[in-house]
């Protein structure tokens, strides 16, 4: 597909116009989402939303499908020994295991997401690029995490980088996308809101803070500086667009104040999987191991709970 | 902008369950007496009046009621400890019983809180990382210079003045206390300290602690009372100096009563602060400095930005998203620590409050309040904003001390300044832009003690503050807050 194939609903916005981002207020508003106290059946709640919102990762070089078929069957039985748990939202893999991936899962209501676009450099050619992302979505993925270019987005290139994120989306068909913005390379907060602007505008379902191979990974502030653009983007247009922190979120408490901070800053509509996730690894089996101590009133050892 | 159909949602959902901080630890007497040349005496006047609690309009203790012989008693002990022990003290000595009273407060902090929440109604999370820590950090600050006084004024000699009165409000009842006492204190004067009628406990909690951290008897005197206990200080012969925090009415009586005598005075009055933001500001982090602006401490601050000036490119979008954050404050039990907006402090101020909001109304302003409930009994407000409102209205220019901010727009640099300055007080402002150069012109213009750029609220016992015209005379806290309680000889 050619770039003059693109929607051309989709348009470049004026960058300038973005709101700019003080670091030190951003800091602040996050220190008071911190301090909110969640107890008794709120972080019951809490916590099952947590669980019911992650895209359980895997995304690794030493992959292979018999160890995505164990990820797959920890989506599925987070940890049986306490009924009625929800399962995540999704798993996450790479193009090669989505097969694999809809195999094992097949008609469970579990998302398969697939990161795409020359993860996690997304240094490669736009052809490359579609081709990896078409693979994925033909082999079962619903879900497309794609990264930005961040190369030509710091070089100031946006329209380089919002064309590529338009033709992916065109290329996902009906797959959600999500756009990876790689916060740790974005450097300043000001970029972050300028990026996720951008992503929102060129057609992103979800916007993404990071690959988790780039330290900082997901922190609040981030995710915070990226909520607010997706309010002023549903203000302006009244289109939702997802969220999605992922790397760097290994604990319950964490998680339950970065759900603080989504009830505070978008609202009630987004507190579902549609519209937010947890990209993580090692975030499930600390949530359940939580919400094990409320119903007993203890903590069962690490050995308790399944590690897959 | 929004239309209907794309609107925030934050009511119902996902709520928060209650997290009451335990009132287990504290220990709040049936009755008070007062704190006299380091006893607690019973009041010659034989009455006592009610505390309550704002947020259930139960009874907490009562408390004694000075008289005029009770302040003459007072003042008299203040003076046997002048002029004995205090003041033939060596400095340093006398910065170690300031450093004492500062760390007992540390490690008292969760009861004093809890108090402080109990009595005055403001949040629990409030007492606790602001008016608790700030208290101490004040009594910790100026013991230091209890011995470097003579460093602080290079060239003069320093001596202290004698028997300080000090009358303090409501609003930050124990870290009042503490900005009147500890310079005074470091300075080597004695004190004769008056706390608010509504809020009397922590003052007299602070009592206990400064019996607990020895210092002489007579150095602190804690009387309780109304209007007529702080006037018997006033007009009393034997006072040196008077410190009072509080409105620009009282500030006044005050004022004339004084005049004539010797004594020396500082007076920290009522404001109407501008906050001003222009269109280059992080709008999004200038809606939380509004919202910290007036809803901190319901309100109830002497700087609040309770004017707030937002330049017309961005006022609709200021205002949306301030309606949207104002649905996610909590309003409610004090002690929750999710709670945001506490109890207004008595039945008195929620009325005056409520007469504004007739008034506002009345003079074709248009009222927005957040749609949270407030419980059955107490008293409460809602968070308010005006708009359509201008520097003609009485909303505008007068103080309301309570959650309300009244929001006109502006076009230039130069019409936000006229506005800011168009003001009978001038104790604070507030300025939000990218750019630095605006900040620092903008600063220098506004007519206010403290003037904060990108950020608002903000105090530390270093920095000086006061005010201009009817905001009142005179700097507490830093080098400056020393100045008011020392005699500068050439």
């Amino acid at each position: 597909m050619s770039l003059a194939a693109v929607d051309t609903k989709r348009k470049l916005p004026d960058l300038d116009r973005v709101p700019r981002v003080d670091e030190v207020g951003v800091n602040e508003r996050v220190a008071r989402f911190q301090s909110r106290s969640i107890k008794k059946e709120s972080k019951m709640a809490a916590l099952r939303m947590v669980l019911s919102m992650i895209d359980l990762t895997t995304l690794e070089g030493q992959d292979t499908p018999g160890k995505v078929r164990q990820l797959c069957q920890k989506a599925m039985h987070l940890h049986d020994s306490v009924p009625g748990l929800p399962h995540v939202a999704a798993v996450c893999v790479y193009p090669t295991m989505v097969g694999v991936a809809r195999k094992a899962l097949e008609g469970r209501g579990i998302h398969i997401a697939s990161v795409a676009t020359a993860f996690p450099s997304g240094q490669a050619p736009l052809s490359v690029k579609l081709e990896d992302t078409r693979m994925a979505v033909e082999q079962g993925a619903d879900e497309i995490d794609m990264v930005i270019s961040r190369g030509a987005f710091l070089a100031g290139d946006y329209g380089f980088v919002f064309d590529e994120i338009a033709a992916i989306k065109e290329a996902c068909g009906d797959a959600h996308l999500k756009v990876i913005l790689e916060t740790g390379e974005l450097g300043t907060l000001d970029r972050v809101r300028r990026a996720s602007v951008l992503a929102m505008h060129a057609g992103a379902d979800f916007i993404k803070t990071s690959t988790g191979k780039i330290q900082p990974a997901a922190t609040m502030q981030v995710t915070l500086v990226m909520l607010q653009a997706i309010r002023d983007y549903f203000y302006d247009t009244g289109r939702m667009v997802g969220m999605k922190p992922a790397g760097g979120i290994s604990s319950a408490k964490l998680a339950i104040h970065y759900l603080v901070m989504l009830r505070e800053t978008l609202g009630n509509a987004w507190l579902t999987p549609e519209w937010f996730r947890f990209g993580a690894s090692s975030l499930a089996n600390d949530v359940l191991m939580q919400i094990v101590k409320q119903q007993t009133g203890v903590y069962q050892s690490a050995d308790y709970f399944s590690k897959d | 902008m929004a239309t209907p159909e794309n609107k925030l949602a934050f009511e119902g959902g996902w709520e928060y369950s209650p997290a009451p901080e335990s009132t287990d630890h504290i220990k709040v007497a049936k009755k008070y007496e007062l704190f006299i040349g380091g006893d607690f005496v019973k009041p010659q006047s034989g009455k006592y009046f009610d505390t309550i609690n704002p947020a259930t309009e139960e009874r907490l203790s009562r408390v004694a009621l000075a008289n005029g012989a009770d302040v003459d008693k007072a003042v008299k002990a203040a003076r046997k400890a002048y002029n004995g022990a205090w003041s033939r003290m060596k400095p340093a000595d006398r910065g170690k019983y300031i450093y004492r009273i500062a760390r007992i407060i540390q490690e008292r902090a969760r009861e004093f809180a809890a108090i402080e929440s109990l009595d005055g109604g403001k949040p629990i999370r409030e007492a606790r990382d602001v008016d608790v820590p700030l208290a101490a950090a004040h009594f910790f600050y100026y013991a230091g210079w209890a011995d470097k006084l003579e460093y602080a004024f290079p060239g003069r000699r320093v001596r202290s003045m004698g028997v300080a009165g000090q009358i303090i409000p409501w609003n930050f009842p124990l870290l009042m206390a503490a900005w009147k006492l500890a310079p005074a204190l470091a300075c080597g004067n004695t004190v004769v300290l008056k706390p608010a009628e509504t809020t009397p406990l922590t003052a007299l909690k602070l009592a206990e602690v400064i019996a607990d951290a020895g210092l002489p008897e007579g150095v602190v005197n804690i009387v309780t009372g109304a209007g007529d206990t702080g006037a018997a200080i006033v007009s009393h012969p034997g006072v040196d100096k008077i410190a009072f925090t509080g409105s620009t009415d009282v500030g006044r009586i005050i004022q004339k009563a004084l005049a004539g005598s010797n004594k020396k005075y500082t007076l920290e009055l009522g404001g109407k602060a501008a906050n001003i933001i222009f269109a280059d500001a992080a709008i999004d982090q200038a809606v939380e400095g509004i919202v910290n602006g007036i809803f901190f401490n319901q309100g109830h601050v002497c700087c609040a930005g309770s004017r707030l000036l937002v330049q017309e490119a961005v006022a609709e979008q200021v205002i949306q998203k301030l309606k949207d954050r104002m649905e996610t404050l909590i309003v409610g039990d004090p002690l929750d620590k999710n709670t945001d907006i506490g109890a207004i402090n008595s039945k008195a101020q929620l009325e005056k409050i409520e007469s504004y909001l007739d008034i506002g109304k009345q003079e074709g302003g248009e009222i927005h309040q957040s749609s949270c409930p407030v419980p059955a009994r107490g008293y409460w407000c809602r968070p308010t904003i005006f708009t359509g409102v201008s520097q003609s209205n009485r909303v505008v220019q007068e103080e309301i001390f309570g959650p309300v901010l009244a929001i006109q727009t502006f076009r230039t640099f130069d019409e936000a300044l006229a506005k800011a300055n168009n003001t009978p007080y001038g104790l604070s402002g507030g300025v939000w832009t990218d750019k630095g150069a605006k900040i620092f012109k903008m600063t220098q213009s506004v007519r206010a003690g403290v003037v904060w750029a990108n950020t608002f609220n903000k105090f530390d016992p270093t920095s000086p503050f006061g005010g201009y015209k009817e905001s009142g005379v005179g700097r507490e806290g830093g080098l400056h807050g020393l100045d008011a309680y020392l005699v500068l000889e050439a």
